[in-house]
């Protein structure tokens, strides 16, 4: 035992387990993230059952989401009726979708009062522009009210039609977005202009007058180009209501629904393995590319994705000068001494303030007095209406700049010290002075340790919260903070963010049980996102260390 | 640290004085000449009261015992001593004349002028045309062809052109320690400095290599004043014309090669020639 003990094997043990350990709870986080997230864009089939509700018996039709069993106890306590020798009851969690008819999307039911499982084939599942899915049986498809298809030949009818009108949809989206928006975004163009001119007190009242009428001129000429473009839109949103659908409910009402407020239809009892997937990817890559709906519990997280990125991409620009420029004063140029032993604890120690600390400090410095002066000095006309001068995206990742400023700092001087002293030494005897030796042979040798710290900065950023609560990430932004319009970027945009977005989809949503699925979905996007900017960076880190590849590596 | 009890009884003023007195007899012209040297780190002294003439389009050799003052002494040439904070230096050193301590001097043009070659080989990570063409760029050279030819000669001159013409734009940490060592030289080349300082340019390398780099130092002295530290004594015999014994920071004899290692004057170099020393 002993022998075994000096052998050193026990320690070998140790660290193999510790390592397994590590390896083991991370590949079961993202293996849980994984298949709770992919899950839920797998259609599952539609069940259909009899629920014995003491006595009456009500048509049952949806989707079972969970199953589990329970003691007796906690559902007599529920107020359900077990007979009194059992002990264990299984419950079902049906999503049985219809909210603007029945005021609920989930209900439990207990397994014992309800009866036989069947899979019927004429059940449709809509996903629904509002109110979330249906669930039901398909009646009939209209055409102006007129009746074109009924019984088999009905769904048919209405997948085609369905794509038609999910093409004017997208088309009206695109004409709100973009040709209107382009409109409101001149029209506000003028209301500043006309404050402007009101406020510059240099011009004649005649100037002021002509300028006024020019502007005026062009909101008229803006506000007419707005009408004829509402006519348009109008047309557009009626040809895309044109066509509806009469389906029957599980409880036996007819509903009829407008094609143009459905997103998608299927029959899921009918459809193959591979017709599932293809609705599968189509789902996933509707969820990525497309905006939120309904307080964010449907929908995609495109700009919560854009959002981040942006933000990363702006921090990434202004902590890498930021904390190289620091790193090699501190390493090359300070005197080593009292003083920069107290700046250096002073930035490690920055890595240790909690974040939120961060977020206060951004708050009120970066938004109230940075962004306010700006307001002042820039944007008068626009007050009191803020422009820097509220949470913005510039803010948030300046905050965050700020956050991963040590990470940068630190491993940037530890690139610049391991550097070999005969390599200064080398460059100095052939005549650089010292600052050509810097930025020849020291700053391109020590890229991939800056690499290294911008790797982790950005690991960090992308997964903070806590800070940008306050400064910049929201629920619901309106707009994304890069469109058409001039400066084509606007870092004074609020932004949605995925971290936040995972909170607010699964602590602030009214419908927690259809949002949770989307909040493992969206963390795993979340991860997917920082290990592609981590796995470019690292590309580029490596690119670099093989051309700058020397002995001490 | 006190260093006068291990004075060595010999004062290394009266041999300098005769050997300079030798090398004017052979009329050597004086490259560079240092005039009572004396050099502190903080407070001890590591080199103490040095005078010497260096010649012209010779090999000087420095030996004597690790810690000797040899590779200091060396640093002083170029003023690579001014990179150590606590390093103070006292005395001239005159190139062409000029004291090289003075305020008013340029310090990267004095490197210029006088180029050095470490004990370890110390290429730049980038390729074998940039880093001989480092120093050149460094001067504002632009032009492709003057660059090309300047990379060329020096490569031709170190001996090194054959091993390395088809590969120019490789990184220059593929090559060979030995290799990487007439890389050095071959920049240090590049710029034509008048002298060339060599820090025990052989002793990372295998003896290949360093009978290359030996043939290469005898072929350069044709065209440069070279200063060679050296911990081997046969090669110091081997390749240079004047041998300088330094113990503790002091001079104690400086002679021609062939007379220094044959019949020295001082008991302290015989000791340690002839490896009695310690």
């Amino acid at each position: 035992m002993r022998q075994w003990f000096k052998s050193g094997d026990p320690w070998i043990w140790l660290i193999g387990g510790a390592v397994s350990i590590s390896l083991i709870m991370v590949i079961g986080l993202l293996l849980l993230i994984a298949v709770r997230g992919l899950g839920h864009f797998w259609q599952p089939p539609i069940v259909e059952t009899v629920f014995n509700d003491r006595g009456e018996e009500v048509r049952v039709l949806g989707v079972i989401r969970e199953s589990e069993t329970v003691t007796a106890q906690v559902v007599r306590e529920a107020g359900f009726e077990v007979p009194e020798d059992q002990l264990l009851v299984t419950r079902y969690l049906f999503h049985l979708g219809n909210r603007d008819l029945t005021g609920r999307d989930f209900q439990w039911f207990i397994g014992d009062a309800l009866g036989e499982f069947s899979f019927p084939r004429d059940a449709i599942v809509l996903e629904r522009q509002e109110w979330g899915n249906f669930f039901g049986y398909l009646v009939a498809v209209k055409e102006e009210g007129v009746v074109v298809a009924e019984g088999e030949a009905a769904f048919t009818e209405l997948r085609q039609r369905l794509t038609r009108s999910r093409e004017l949809v997208a088309a009206t989206i695109r004409m709100e977005r973009f040709d209107i928006g382009q409109i409101n975004a001149g029209i506000e163009r003028e209301r500043l202009e006309q404050r402007r001119i009101e406020m510059n007190e240099r011009l004649s009242d005649e100037e002021r007058a002509e300028r006024l009428a020019a502007s005026e001129a062009e909101v008229q000429r803006l506000n007419d180009e707005f009408a004829s473009l509402r006519v348009e839109l109008e047309a557009l949103r009626a040809l895309a209501r044109r066509d509806s659908l009469v389906a029957l409910t599980a409880d036996g009402r007819e509903v009829t629904i407008n094609l143009a407020n459905v997103v998608r239809a299927t029959r899921a009892n009918t459809m193959t393995v591979p017709q599932k997937m293809r609705e599968y990817v189509s789902r996933f890559w509707d969820f990525m590319t497309g905006f939120p709906r309904e307080a964010n519990t449907e929908g995609g997280i495109f700009p919560a994705i854009f959002g981040t990125v942006m933000m990363v991409i702006i921090m990434s620009i202004v902590v890498t000068p930021f904390g190289v420029l620091a790193a090699i004063y501190l390493r090359e140029y300070a005197r080593q001494g009292p003083v920069t032993r107290v700046v250096r604890i002073s930035v490690n120690n920055l890595a240790g303030v909690p974040s939120i600390v961060f977020g206060v400090f951004g708050l009120g410095f970066f938004v109230y007095f940075l962004g306010g002066n700006i307001d002042q000095l820039f944007f008068p006309e626009r007050l009191p209406a803020p422009t820097f001068g509220s949470p913005a995206l510039i803010w948030a990742s300046l905050t965050l700049a700020l956050l991963t400023l040590p990470v940068v700092i630190v491993s940037t001087e530890e690139g610049l010290t391991r550097i070999p002293r005969a390599m200064r030494e080398g460059s100095l005897a052939l005549g650089a002075t010292k600052a050509e030796t810097l930025w020849k042979v020291i700053v391109p040798v020590s890229t991939p340790a800056m690499m290294t710290g911008l790797i982790l900065a950005v690991a960090r950023a992308a997964g903070e919260v806590a800070p940008l609560m306050l400064v910049g990430v929201v629920k619901l932004a309106p707009n994304l903070p890069v469109d058409g319009q001039f400066p084509f970027i606007h870092l004074e945009r609020r932004i949605m963010h995925l971290g936040f977005h995972i909170y607010d989809v699964g602590f602030q949503s009214p419908n927690a049980e259809a949002a949770r699925p989307l909040v493992y979905a969206t963390a795993l996007v979340l991860v997917g996102l920082i290990l592609v900017l981590n796995l470019t960076a690292i590309a580029v880190r490596n690119k670099l260390r093989e051309r700058y590849k020397s002995e001490s590596d | 640290m006190n260093t006068e009890a291990n004075k060595p009884r010999v004062s290394a003023g009266l041999a300098n004085a005769e050997t300079r007195k030798r090398l004017n007899l052979r009329n050597e012209s004086i490259s560079v000449e240092v005039n009572n040297l004396n050099l502190y780190y903080g407070q001890s002294q590591a080199l103490k009261n040095i005078s010497m003439g260096i010649p012209q389009k010779r090999v000087t050799a420095f030996i004597g015992p690790s810690g000797c003052g040899k590779s200091t002494l060396l640093r002083c040439f170029n003023r690579m001593n001014d990179l150590v904070d606590i390093c103070r230096i006292e005395g001239e050193i005159r190139i062409d004349g000029e004291n090289i301590y003075h305020p008013s001097v340029d310090v990267p043009e004095l490197r210029r002028k006088v180029g050095m070659v470490f004990q370890k080989p110390n290429p730049f990570p980038k390729s074998i045309y940039e880093n001989i063409a480092y120093g050149l760029r460094l001067q504002g050279v632009k032009n492709r062809r003057k660059l090309d030819e300047v990379v060329e000669n020096s490569l031709k001159r170190a001996a090194l052109w054959e091993e390395v013409k088809d590969r120019l734009n490789d990184n220059a940490f593929g090559l060979s320690g030995g290799q990487q060592q007439r890389l050095v030289i071959a920049r240090a080349i590049a710029i034509e400095p008048e002298v060339i300082l060599l820090d025990e340019p052989c002793s990372a390398l295998d003896p290949i290599s360093t009978a290359k780099v030996e043939e290469l130092i005898i072929d350069l002295k044709e065209s440069y004043t070279i200063v060679i530290v050296t911990h081997n004594m046969q090669q110091a015999a081997r390749v240079s014309d004047f041998t300088a014994y330094m113990y503790l920071g002091e001079l104690i004899e400086y002679d021609d090669t062939a007379k220094l290692f044959t019949n020295p004057s001082q008991k302290a170099t015989e000791d340690y020639i002839t490896g009695r020393y310690g």
